[in-house]
């Protein structure tokens, strides 16, 4: 591992993201046009043809749209053909792969400019069918084959953290009610309105103690950044985003094989290495999107990537401390929960939110004088994880 | 890495599978370490030997989690709602498993004893042809 003591690794100079939700009558490489045209409009000195070196894009699964070999079509549809284009896959941490890849291409000289983003077309698939493809990312023989399902598997952290820390439903509802209310002042947010406490906890159970308000929904969408090396920065941009810390880690895949299951070891490990890199603590961080693909995770993850003590998860929602205007604002964009979670497009359109909240354009939800901020993407149950910390750099 | 003799049969998902259709849980143990693995996988997740033995579990072991799914994939319609639970069976190695009879959260501790139960499975045609264990409270 490089220690770089928060030198930029590369700099983001443009991002764009579709619009988040039931995009009906789209196909995923044109909802993928949608992010990469804004991301385009906000950066009129790139010549794409010109400047972009490869194409690395997030998407997770191929039977969604019956449609693999997503980096040439990709690439094909940008209108870059012959630019290498790659596919990454880990579940639902796809584009994060794709950006730390970007990250390791442009840190490494290979590559000075990569065109990072993600996609995935759900809805016009059957609740069913979007269950069962998502199922692959985890345990086939033990998990799949004894009838759990992605909610059953954070549910199962669930009870775990809510007998060892006394973790609520309630807390785990408050979770929902942030998220849902930062989604409401996000016109990109699948969801547009504010729930109560009791519609959470009212809502039908899914896989028990979780309900229907602890998980995400099934959501189209793409995102996309353009990532170069730091060098090149500001001949597109006079408020570029340095990234000045990766890390990437894996966990046992099945959840039933950890030695604690109300932790989330890849997520550790992962920020730990990029706390280390950017040479900043938890506390520095002013902004963060994590991967609450549901509310337990959010909890889990207050406490993995040290922004709390282990087992004060619970607390940490109650009192506030992760609201907008809180000692750590955590997806202020309404996180997967709420702005929806289009699984291969998730990372970068965290990297999205971040654009907006490092350059001040975030709006009503904008977190005042923000620096430092982290993301973290975790793929299936967190089997795989990775966390991007950045600075902003005017 | 040292010659071995082959293991009889492999320490696959599948031969596991096949000691579950004859009532039996089974794990492998690393001959060099001594850890306990169910799942059988062929190379031991503690110290990376190949070189490895069944052993039989008792079938008895600790209730660490459970949920209760009240949305189940297709496959498992007609069960719902039902509990998936993970225990910790006495000589290591967690599973987890369908706890028959449980609906209800207050059916179950987190802690308690638990015992598998294996039963017969419909002869199927296409891949996978796994028959499944159980758990219930012992």
């Amino acid at each position: 591992m490089i220690s770089m003591s928060g030198k930029p690794l590369a700099a983001i100079v443009s991002a764009g993201l579709s619009k988040f939700g039931r995009r009906e009558g789209l196909y995923g490489r044109e909802l993928f046009l949608e992010a990469a045209g804004e991301a385009f409009d906000r950066c009129p000195n790139l010549d794409p043809r010109r400047d972009i070196k490869g194409v690395f894009v997030g998407h997770m699964g191929e039977s969604y749209e019956h449609q693999g070999h997503t980096g040439p079509t990709i690439s094909d549809w940008l209108g870059l053909t012959p630019t290498q284009g790659f596919r990454f896959e880990s579940a639902c941490a796809s584009s994060s792969a794709a950006l730390r890849c970007a990250v390791m291409a442009i840190a490494s000289g290979l590559l000075d400019i990569v065109l990072v983003g993600g996609v995935e077309k759900m809805t016009h698939r059957t609740t069913p069918e979007v269950t069962e493809y998502l199922a692959m990312a985890s345990d086939f023989p033990f998990e799949q084959w004894h009838g759990l399902t992605f909610p059953g598997l954070f549910a199962l952290m669930a009870t775990a953290h809510m007998h060892k820390y006394g973790t609520t439903e309630e807390q785990l509802a408050m979770v929902a009610v942030k998220n849902h209310k930062n989604a409401s002042m996000n016109p990109k947010a699948q969801f547009q309105k504010v729930i109560t406490l009791e519609d959470a906890l009212k809502s039908r159970v899914i896989a028990w103690p979780l309900k229907l308000f602890d998980c995400s929904p099934i959501t189209d969408g793409a995102s996309c950044a353009i990532l170069v090396k730091p060098e090149l920065a500001k001949k597109f941009t006079d408020t570029p985003i340095y990234i000045i810390g990766s890390g990437g880690a894996t966990d046992r895949l099945g959840v039933y094989a950890r030695d604690d299951i109300t932790s989330l070891l890849s997520a550790k490990v992962a920020s730990q290495e990029a706390y280390k890199m950017a040479g900043v603590e938890p506390k520095d961080i002013d902004v963060a999107e994590v991967h609450d693909c549901f509310t337990i995770a959010e909890v889990i993850l207050y406490e993995d990537l040290g922004f709390c003590p282990k087992g004060y998860g619970g607390k940490f929602i109650e009192e506030g401390q992760t609201h907008i205007g809180g000692k750590i604002p955590v997806n202020t964009s309404g996180g997967l929960k709420a702005k929806g979670h289009p699984v291969g497009a998730t990372g970068v359109a965290q990297v999205y939110e971040i654009y907006l909240q490092l350059t001040g354009q975030a709006g009503p939800r904008q977190v005042s004088g923000a620096e430092i901020a982290l993301t973290h993407n975790m793929g299936g149950s967190g089997a795989s994880a990775f966390v991007h910390i950045y600075r902003r750099g005017d | 890495m040292s010659q071995q003799e082959a293991l009889t049969p492999p320490p696959t998902v599948e031969s596991f599978y096949k000691f579950v259709a004859e009532g039996k849980l089974m794990a492998v143990k690393c001959k060099k370490c001594g850890k306990i693995i169910a799942p059988p996988r062929p190379v031991c997740d503690g110290c990376l030997s190949r070189d490895l033995e069944w052993v039989q579990l008792k079938g008895e072991g600790e209730l660490v989690t459970f949920t209760i799914i009240h949305v189940p994939p297709v496959q498992f319609a007609s069960m719902a709602p039902y509990t998936v639970a993970v225990v910790k069976m006495d000589e290591g190695p967690k599973l987890p498993g369908i706890v028959k009879g449980v609906t209800q959260p207050d059916q179950l501790k987190i802690g308690m004893r638990m015992k598998v139960v294996f039963e017969p499975a419909p002869q199927q045609q296409t891949w996978p042809q796994w028959p499944r264990y159980y758990f219930e409270p012992a």
